[in-house]
């Protein structure tokens, strides 16, 4: 198995280094064959993989590849941890990336760097597997960071767009301070579990707990939450995501792959890896649940004033990042890594399918300026369609069952704040619902908006596009229905996640669940089903019924709509005491202190110090003889009368 | 005398550099050629210090040992261990770089400039293969002569202050140093540095020696606040003098902080090891922000060098508060991660003053502001200037990463604190770096002069390649390094932790 787990991941390597160093020489056909050939080759032995560990129940795999360094009795390797948890993430990863390698063909076409494009989505899907697939701290830190780098250079990928490298160099600044916060974590696993080791570090958790640190604060807490804040940078948590909207700059495909699909899930995928080490630290569990609330909730609210299509989306992948954090900290992890995987393929979908609009409309991204494309693109609309119903847990959809599971596994919780993270995740299903139909009205349905021009060259996009969309609507459509009850209650995820007995979230669940089907029926008689209705008719109502209605509430609203528009203030806020506040500390610090204080003063100061006492002492050094000779007759004068009449014992008495 | 190859490794390139100044400025590319040659003959043979070291054990290796000055029992000793062999090939592996770099771009005096860089090689090999303190000494200073000429004839406007300002200064340091070997060998009789590790001293005398060999170092590496000279002599400094400056020079601090200050003075070096710790901490973080507002790249760059110097001695100095008793892992984490990075930063400095050389090489200007969108003209160019500046940020996969990480590690593990002021490197050099990368190449050209660049031509794109590929392999695999060096370091940790009183 171990030579399948390294074709895997280095499979998509090979396909980038092929295409970065080469693929200007050997043209794009070449690149799209070796890029995509390695993917497909990463697919299909995932799904070998996954078959033989999650179906076929094969025993996980956990050894190391390399040793990177080795100091004293402290290893640290490189090295794969292949269990059913990996093998999820294995096949999420290489079939959506695969699906956005197929698109990219047909989405980047007129693009002068194509190769490149294909180089970087390949080196990131490389990556991604490095960061699933890893046994341990450092390794996973690597890929943390690679899938950092990767996103920093994709979204940067329109060089000449001032606002993308503004974007990028944000995004990679922000994910590092969550990153910072990841890194002491890991430092102080070191510490006090002296490995860097997941099997290692679980096995030894009893030893830890209790221990405490800086007055008194559980070791364990500690070290989850510095973890934690490395995950609310990846998966853009309040309030470490602001980068996220921002990375919309980069080309569609890789908003799908990365900031949609799997890079900012990375964070969810880690706190489930690291579950032994959360449920024993119930303060750090209710941190996460109450940060994934603020944020499921808050930033869905922002994608109701976007006008942005891609924005949309992202927003509401914030709020779908929330959610799956909220299940993280009710210990319904099994129920975030369901929605993480229904959701890759959901908004990879949605992207993808918006992707497909801006390039019918010669990357026109504005809603308002859309409309009526239901008829000119009908496979787009059909997936989207798919997808928006997916996205809002309309009952029968993927997203439906996993939303539903995370909803009722907050109702089932215990925690302190759980009541009013159940308030905060329903009232976002009515917000789900209306952004996102909202959009697919505007996009879809009414009067075309679009200028004569425009209007008048839209059709549907090409196979390449067409076909991942139509491929991502399939199991955005049913895979909720056939998965749900192996994935949260028959095992699949068992032994890679723990649950302490006192987290009764899931077990409750699992006593009231019947059957995938029977969730349906059941369904109409509760509240998020009716949330999801209401939020559907006030879309309609607000952007086809009686558009008026959206104007009056905007103006009667201005204070709160003023508040949504400038996205709670937080870019403002960084913006005055981060950069500009760390620009004038480091100017502070240059012209006063360094060059000003140490330098001009103290060093150059010296300098002319000396050159002083020279100064005053060159008067005398006149070389003439004449001038030398009375010093000295003046100064032995002085010498004697202090020989004879002074000193302890004059010769001379007065 | 079996074995002369440290001896070969130190005149091979002075004699070298005589022969090339006799060769004269008029025969500049004969002059070139021998220069190039001799500096990979050095290297290949510098590699059979690697190929046929002993890592088993931390003794001095390739001994050379006769009389020199008998009266005052000095001897011509050399050796290396863990510590200085690999110093000793950074050293001559840099020097080809400089070499190849300054290829076409020194018009005035090349002979003479080749011939700077070649002596100045051996000097350093010299430094760090000395076992006898005045052969260091002497080396050590002469060292100084070399680069004090690179900087003041070949230098920028205002090299003149900057070589000046420089010599002063590390002369300064050095006195110091000076006097307390001499003190040392009144006291022992000797001049062996080995016999100074075993010297017994006691507390008032450690601490005044800890002291003169501190500012003799601290100066050199540069720590805060004696810093000041670098961002001067770097921005007077032609790219090849930058390159030896950054790469090999400051690392005679780094090397005598493990050679003397530890086995020397072991309970004054744990006696003031936090204050050490503080002034490296401040180089990070303080100097960071100081990096952040610089307009000029190679100033930018130099304070990026003292603030990343800063990891080095705090991994040296933390090894005393994160030792454990039964587990020395994390003391040794500290001293293996400052040896690792500093050879890993003679790779990426080295290579970040080479890309900013060859943007000035083009248009004769090291403001960030002069350029822009670099990218558009020169895409292969920026491919390593983006991958070199990812390594000085400490991406995991580069060199930068491994140092910074174990000593972070260590850190955290002498006191938690000091790991959160080390860590926010991981914000602010990522900060300050990153947005010189994306002033200078991304964005769309607004210079029209920036339109105009050529991308890298040969020469330069095999240099930075070379680079490129040891920043990377030593990124994913650190352990060929470290194995080197562990057996060294844990008999220094040892010295480092067994009191003299």
């Amino acid at each position: 198995m171990e030579q399948i787990y390294l074709i895997i991941a280095l499979a998509p390597l090979v396909g980038a280094i092929f295409a970065g160093f080469f693929g200007s020489l050997l043209g794009r056909m070449a690149t799209n064959v070796v890029t995509i050939l390695g993917v497909l080759i990463s697919t299909v032995l995932s799904m070998y993989v996954f078959n033989y560990h999650v179906l076929e129940g094969g025993d996980a795999f956990n050894e190391n590849i390399y040793t990177w360094m080795q100091i004293g009795n402290l290893n640290i390797s490189v090295g794969f941890l292949i269990d059913n948890l990996t093998a999820v993430m294995l096949v999420i990863v290489s079939f959506v990336s695969l699906m956005v390698h197929i698109y990219t063909i047909g989405y980047m076409h007129d693009d002068p760097d194509y190769t490149k494009f294909f180089s970087y989505i390949s080196l990131f899907t490389f990556s991604m597997f490095i960061l699933v697939m890893s046994n341990n701290f450092m390794q996973l830190f690597f890929g943390w960071e690679a899938v950092g780098l990767v996103s920093y250079l994709l979204i940067g990928f329109w060089h000449h767009k001032e606002s993308a490298v503004e974007a990028n160099f944000k995004a990679f600044l922000v994910n590092r301070v969550g990153d910072f916060g990841f890194l002491l974590g890991i430092a102080l696993v070191l510490m006090y579990f002296g490995s860097l080791d997941y099997a290692e570090v679980f096995a030894s958790l009893n030893n830890v707990t209790g221990v405490t640190m800086l007055d008194g604060a559980s070791v364990i807490t500690v070290i989850c939450i510095l973890l934690f804040i490395g995950a609310m940078g990846k998966s853009a948590q309040v309030p470490l995501h602001v980068w996220l909207p921002g990375s919309m700059e980069g080309p569609t495909p890789i908003s799908a792959l990365i900031h949609a699909a799997t890079m900012v899930t990375a964070g969810i995928f880690m706190v489930s890896r690291m579950s032994p080490m959360f449920e024993l630290s119930e303060t750090a569990l209710i941190v996460v649940m109450v940060v994934g609330a603020i944020t499921a909730l808050f930033m869905g609210l922002l994608g109701i004033v976007q006008n942005d299509i891609k924005k949309v989306v992202a927003y509401s992948t914030l709020s779908q990042l929330g959610y799956m954090t909220v299940a993280l900290g009710v210990s319904a992890y099994s129920a975030a890594i369901f929605h993480l995987m229904t959701h890759a393929f959901f908004k990879a979908l949605l992207f993808l399918a918006a992707g497909s609009v801006i390039v019918a409309l010669h990357h026109q991204q504005d809603i308002r300026k859309m409309g009526g494309l239901r008829k000119k693109m009908p496979i787009t609309y059909w997936t989207a369609l798919i997808g928006t119903l997916a996205l809002i847990g309309f009952p029968g959809f993927a997203g439906f069952y996993s939303k539903d599971m995370i909803i009722e596994a907050v109702h089932f919780s215990s925690l302190p704040f759980a009541d009013w993270v159940y308030v905060a995740v329903i009232a976002g299903v009515f917000i789900t619902a209306f952004y996102s139909l909202r959009m697919f009205f505007l996009v879809f349905h009414g009067e075309s908006r679009m200028d004569e021009h425009t209007s008048s060259h839209v059709k549907e996009s090409s196979m390449s596009i067409t076909l991942p969309l139509i491929a991502l609507a399939i199991p955005s459509l049913a895979i909720g229905y056939f998965t749900i009850d192996p994935m949260l209650f028959n095992g699949w995820l068992d032994d890679a996640i723990t649950v302490a007995a006192n987290h009764t979230s899931m077990a409750s669940l699992k006593q009231e669940f019947h059957g995938a089907g029977s969730m349906i029926p059941h369904a109409l008689q509760t509240l998020p089903f009716w949330m999801m209705v209401g939020g559907i008719a006030s879309a309609w109502v607000l952007t086809l019924y009686r558009t008026q209605w959206a104007t009056w509430i905007q103006k009667k609203f201005h204070r709160t709509n003023y508040v949504l528009e400038s996205l709670y203030g937080f870019d403002r806020f960084n913006d005055i005491v981060f950069v500009k506040g760390v620009k004038s500390l480091g100017n502070f610090l240059w012209k006063v202190s360094d060059s000003g204080l140490i330098d001009k003063m103290v060093v150059n100061g010296s300098a002319r110090f000396v050159g002083f006492i020279g100064s005053v002492v060159r008067p005398i050094q006149t070389g003439y003889v004449y001038h030398y000779a009375f010093f000295m007759i003046v100064s032995l004068l002085i010498i004697l009368t202090w020989v004879l009449f002074a000193g302890e014992r004059p010769l001379l008495e007065l | 005398m079996d074995n002369s190859l440290l001896s070969l490794l130190i005149w091979l390139p002075i004699f070298a550099g005589i022969f090339v100044i006799l060769i004269g400025n008029e025969r500049a590319i004969t002059a070139r050629w021998i220069s190039v040659a001799t500096s990979i003959l050095v290297f290949i043979i510098s590699l059979s210090l690697y190929t046929e070291f002993d890592s088993n054990t931390h003794l001095m290796q390739f001994e050379e040992k006769t009389s020199w000055i008998s009266q005052f029992n000095v001897y011509y000793h050399l050796g290396v261990d863990g510590i200085s062999m690999p110093l000793i090939i950074l050293t001559t592996f840099s020097t080809i770089l400089v070499i190849i770099a300054g290829w076409e771009v020194i018009q005035t005096r090349p002979a003479h400039y080749m011939a700077a860089f070649l002596m100045m090689e051996g000097l350093i090999i010299g430094v760090f293969s000395s076992l006898d303190a005045i052969l260091f000494y002497a080396f050590w200073e002469a060292s100084l002569i070399p680069m004090l000429l690179i900087i003041g004839v070949w230098g920028g406007d205002n090299r003149v202050y900057a070589a000046i300002k420089f010599f002063l200064y590390t002369f300064l340091g050095s006195v110091f140093m000076l006097v307390s070997l001499i003190y040392m060998y009144n006291k022992g009789g000797s001049f062996s540095i080995l016999a100074m590790h075993d010297l017994s001293l006691t507390a008032t005398e450690q601490a005044w020696i800890f002291w003169a060999f501190f500012v003799a170092f601290a100066v050199k590496v540069p720590m805060f606040p004696v810093h000041t000279w670098l961002p001067d002599a770097h921005v007077q400094a032609p790219t090849g003098g930058s390159v030896i400056l950054a790469a090999i020079m400051l690392k005679m601090g780094g090397y005598g902080f493990f050679r003397f200050s530890l086995p020397i003075t072991p309970d004054a070096s744990y006696e003031f090891s936090e204050v050490v710790i503080i002034l490296s901490l401040i180089a990070i973080v303080y100097i960071g922000f100081v990096a952040l507002v610089q307009r000029d790249m190679k100033k930018l760059i130099a304070y990026s060098s003292i603030s990343h110097m800063g990891f080095v001695t705090l991994g040296v100095f933390a090894l005393f508060l994160a030792y454990k008793p039964g587990a020395a892992e994390a003391a040794l984490l500290g001293l293996e991660g400052a040896m690792v990075q500093m050879i890993s930063h003679g790779f990426i400095s080295a290579a970040m003053f080479l890309v900013v050389g060859v943007l000035y090489d083009r248009l004769h200007s090291r403001e960030i502001s002069t350029y822009g969108g670099v990218i558009n003209s020169m895409p292969k160019f920026t491919g390593f200037a983006v991958l070199f500046a990812m390594a000085n940020a400490g991406l995991p996969g580069t060199s930068g990463f491994v140092g910074e990480f174990m000593v972070i590690l260590s850190a955290v593990q002498a006191n938690i604190w000091y790991g959160v002021l080390a860590g926010s490197t991981l914000i602010v050099g990522a900060a300050y770096t990153l947005w010189m990368v994306k002033r200078v190449f991304w964005g769309a050209i607004t210079n029209p002069d920036v339109e105009t660049l050529s991308d890298l031509n040969a020469r330069e794109f095999s240099i930075l390649a070379v680079l490129a590929i040891a920043v990377v392999a030593m990124g994913l695999y650190p352990q060929p390094v470290i194995d080197v060096m562990h057996v060294t370091i844990e008999h220094l940790l040892n010295q480092a932790l067994t009191s003299k009183l």
